[in-house]
């Protein structure tokens, strides 16, 4: 599926990603851990081109992403969501799933201008299979909400709403269990899940070991943006590096 | 007169020239690396000083006086802008802040309007020196002042960025605005002093040009928006780029005025200054 | 439907426009509702470029000048019929706007406001140069009524309601558009291109879309100009005239439907009443200082409310297919 073949990116003499190499299997779930700054969310911008690698090379179903423009990288079916969060705020709940869904449609500037009564019913059909996907992520109570208004758990699961909408085939999630409690989490995981058995590919970045390690089916372990350890989350978690260098640590953020 | 000492006096009339867009750059990119803020007023404060000046002069004021004078009105009416109009939407979004300073420069030319009519005006020459030749091109000695003027600006801010406290102070704003704030420095203070700073440097050029192309209520758009043009050349946040953008301006707008037509200098500008834009939006001394 | 309501209000509005001639006998306060509505047609494009897809322009009197000088060119110099320049008018501004969007539209905040208003200063400098085709500073006399048919439109009341029409089009249009999901994918651009970009949206090509559009109704507009004064100079499209379209949009409100067109009321009807009114109550002083008091208002309204006066309705289109489904 997605191949990422040692990348580098260096930025003003810092190395924040030293020759990562990395590739996931279709249907998997692949789990990038590591501590903060070990680079995570520089691969995420890496491989959905919003920076472009100094070297490396990566892969997408045989063809190389390097160059592409962002939105080129989605339309060939990467989507993610940002740790920052970067919500439609001025947008409903399931305004900004149908924008994820937008490259689907066939509506462009005319079909707009006149409105034609099947982009509207389109548009509606469309409004009824976003609430179906909303539902799915316990989001439901809140569709017609301004997005702004979610609570900040429920706006990453709005992030992960608006990324599925546009049909990727591998997904991108940036820490998406931040912000949730223990009952949400378990409930993401199990959503997660699916979704992999449905056959999407996921990639996510976690801080939480315990979602990480019984979620994962691969685990890629960073530190200073080189790899560490890679493997399953039973190799990875008796790794003596990797004990050393996250484990530790991240046993005291997971609490 | 021959063809080098044509391209002789072109070189000096757009030295001329280019030292006041210079200096008005200077202005725009000292108050924007302070405050965030492109002053697209920068060119009223100009006619200010000008205007001012004249009036002061034909009231029966001393010349010397009547032009530091006139210089002190424009501050205050910068620092009166700031406090009025900038200040109170130091949040507002870029869009807000831009036409809040367009708004000021469309009321400050009406202003002017309102006094000083639509008549040229003019200043005496600083001397009565005849003019200089220099291998078959005149220079007006007021020329020189006009250089001199932009020499020295130049000169005093070198020191007192390099010297005083407060001139640091200000450095450190204008590379880190929170920087500013933890040294004790009140950004509001810095803000208002940017604006103040800007009117003064604009008035004095506004002063110093009259006695070469004489002064009207609008001659300050032309010359902001040259200014603004030399600032982007110069990369918008950098002191030594808004010199040397000024001058370049300057010499390219006299040799397309000279050599091509005295109607395409505002279209050599307006063209020099998309191209940078476009292409090195970090200026002709930026990196990239 | 989510277009009764704007059904209504243009029904509304249609209504009003065609009694307000019946009103209005002095010609010169006709002439001002032919202005707002020529004005308002550029600023409804303005409008789905600032409001929407969040650039800013303030050169927009190049593309309002392209278009009324293709007009009145093509009219005066090549004796084409009057309806077929107006049609083929709007195109010059649009192609210029395609071939200088992509790049300019890279820019951001103080550098595209920049680069913009160059634009403008630059065609401006253009028209009074080459004065072979477009007459220079002195301008371009001749150019016909414009007729379609036998209907000539010689008269205020008749181009009034030219213009009006036209602009109850653009409106039309513009509704459709903003609430389609084009529209609602513009609000989203506004708020995050980042988040557009990672579902796949080339913001690049959306906002060149929106630019051109933008360029093409300010055409449209310059060219019905054009028509009406049959004589163009370089002075009305000038940088004051592109600030007063930017300014149009944004106190009207960005992002609305009505706030372009009641910027465009405020604006024109302000200039106009202060030339009025100045001299009536300060008679000795000449002038157009009149101008003083349109910047210290500008001010304010920048100051006391910078989203402009109209609001904009939230969620249109998910509350409409909501209410369907019931």
């Amino acid at each position: 599926m997605l191949e990422v073949r040692e990348i580098t990116k260096v930025f003003g003499g810092l190395i924040a990603v030293n020759r990562i190499s990395f590739k996931t299997r279709a249907g998997g779930i692949l789990a990038l851990i590591g501590p903060n700054g070990a680079g995570k969310t520089t691969i995420f911008n890496l491989v959905t081109g919003v920076l472009r690698p100094d070297s490396g090379q990566i892969i997408f179903q045989e063809r190389s992403l390097n160059g592409l423009q962002p939105f080129q990288i989605a339309a060939l079916g990467i989507g993610r969501t940002f740790q920052n969060l970067e919500l439609f705020t001025n947008l409903t709940v399931a305004e900004n799933v149908m924008v994820g869904a937008f490259r689907k449609s066939r509506v462009g500037f005319f079909r707009g201008v006149f409105r034609r009564p099947g982009t509207m019913r389109e548009d509606q059909t469309l409004y009824r299979e976003v609430l179906d996907l909303l539902e799915q992520l316990g989001l439901a109570e809140y569709v017609d909400l301004p997005a702004s208004n979610l609570p900040f758990g429920q706006q990453r699961l709005l992030e992960i709403a608006r990324a599925l909408a546009a049909q990727p085939k591998v997904l991108l999630l940036d820490e998406p269990a931040a912000g949730l409690n223990p009952t949400e989490s378990q409930e993401l995981a199990r959503f997660l899940r699916s979704l992999a058995n449905q056959g999407h590919t996921l990639v996510l970045v976690e801080h939480d070991m315990e979602t990480v390690m019984s979620l994962a089916d691969d685990v890629v372990v960073l530190n200073f943006g080189t790899v560490i350890a890679a493997g399953t989350p039973a190799e990875v978690q008796n790794n003596p590096d990797v004990i050393t260098a996250y484990l530790g640590e991240g046993e005291e953020e997971a609490c | 007169m021959g063809i080098e000492s044509q391209y002789i006096q072109y070189l000096i009339s757009g030295f001329t020239l280019g030292s006041i867009y210079a200096l008005i750059a200077l202005a725009l990119v000292v108050t924007f690396n302070i405050t965030g803020v492109f002053n697209l007023a920068i060119g009223e404060f100009v006619t200010i000083g000008a205007l001012t000046a004249v009036s002061l002069r034909e009231a029966g004021c001393p010349i010397l006086f009547a032009y530091i004078l006139a210089v002190m009105l424009a501050g205050l009416v910068g620092a009166l802008m700031e406090r009025t109009t900038i200040h109170p939407a130091r949040k507002a979004s870029v869009l807000t802040l831009i036409i809040i300073t367009i708004g000021v420069s469309i009321a400050l030319r009406g202003a002017a309007l309102l006094i000083w009519k639509t008549h040229p005006y003019t200043l005496p020459s600083f001397v009565n020196t005849a003019s200089i030749n220099l291998l078959g091109a005149v220079i007006i000695p007021q020329s020189l002042f006009v250089l001199g003027l932009a020499v020295v600006a130049v000169g005093f801010l070198l020191v007192f960025f390099d010297f005083t406290f407060f001139g640091k102070a200000v450095r450190a704003a204008m590379m880190n605005r929170t920087a500013a704030q933890l040294v004790g420095i009140n950004p509001g203070r810095l803000s208002m002093f940017a604006f103040t700073f800007g009117s003064i440097i604009a008035a004095l050029s506004g002063i110093f040009i009259t006695p070469i192309t004489a002064a009207t209520y609008d001659m300050g758009f032309t010359l902001g928006l040259k200014g603004f043009v030399a600032a982007i050349l110069g990369g918008v946040t950098n002191v030594t780029g808004a010199i040397i953008g000024g001058l370049l301006l300057g010499v390219i707008e006299a040799f397309a005025a000279g050599t091509l037509s005295t109607g395409l200098k505002d279209a050599i500008a307006m063209i020099v200054m998309i191209i940078v834009l476009l292409t090195r939006p970090t200026g002709i001394l930026g990196d990239r | 439907m989510a277009s009764r309501k704007i059904w209504l209000w243009l029904s509304g509005a249609a209504v009003i426009v065609l009694f307000l001639p019946l009103l209005i006998k002095n010609s010169f306060l006709l002439g001002i509702f032919i202005v707002i509505g020529l004005y308002s047609i550029v600023s409804q494009g303005l409008g789905l470029l600032m409001g929407y897809a969040g650039q800013v322009s303030f050169g927009q009197a190049a593309f309002y000048g392209l278009g009324a000088y293709t007009a009145a060119i093509l009219a005066t110099r090549y004796q084409t019929p009057p309806l077929l320049c107006l049609l083929a008018a709007p195109f010059l501004p649009a192609l210029v706007a395609l071939i200088i969007g992509r790049p300019i539209l890279r820019l951001r905040e103080h550098y595209l406001v920049l680069a913009t208003l160059g634009i403008g200063i630059l065609v401006f400098a253009l028209f009074k140069e080459f004065s072979d085709l477009t007459g220079g500073p002195s301008g371009l006399t001749g150019i016909p009524y414009l007729a379609i048919g036998h209907l000539v439109f010689d008269s205020d009341r008749d181009y009034f309601f030219l213009v009006w029409c036209v602009l109850g089009l653009v409106l039309l249009g513009m509704a459709n558009l903003t609430r389609s999901p084009v529209g609602r994918v513009f609000r989203a651009i506004h708020s995050s291109e980042k988040a557009a970009e990672a579902v796949g949206i080339s913001t690049a090509s959306l906002k060149l879309q929106a630019f051109v559009v933008s360029a093409f109704l300010a055409g449209i507009a310059g060219a019905l100009y054009s028509f009406w004064v049959t004589f163009i100079s370089p002075s009305p499209f000038g940088f004051t005239t592109s600030v007063e379209f930017a300014l149009m949009v944004v106190v009207g409100g960005l992002g609305t439907l009505w706030g372009p067109v009641l910027g465009s009321g405020i604006i024109v009807g302000l200039d106009k009443f202060l030339q009025w009114a100045v001299p009536e109550v300060l008679p000795t002083v000449g002038g157009e200082f009149e101008i003083i008091f349109f910047g210290v208002i500008f001010v304010i309204i920048m100051l006391f409310r910078p989203k402009g006066l109209l609001l904009p309705e939230k969620s249109i289109v998910a509350v409409a297919a909501k209410t369907e489904d019931r």
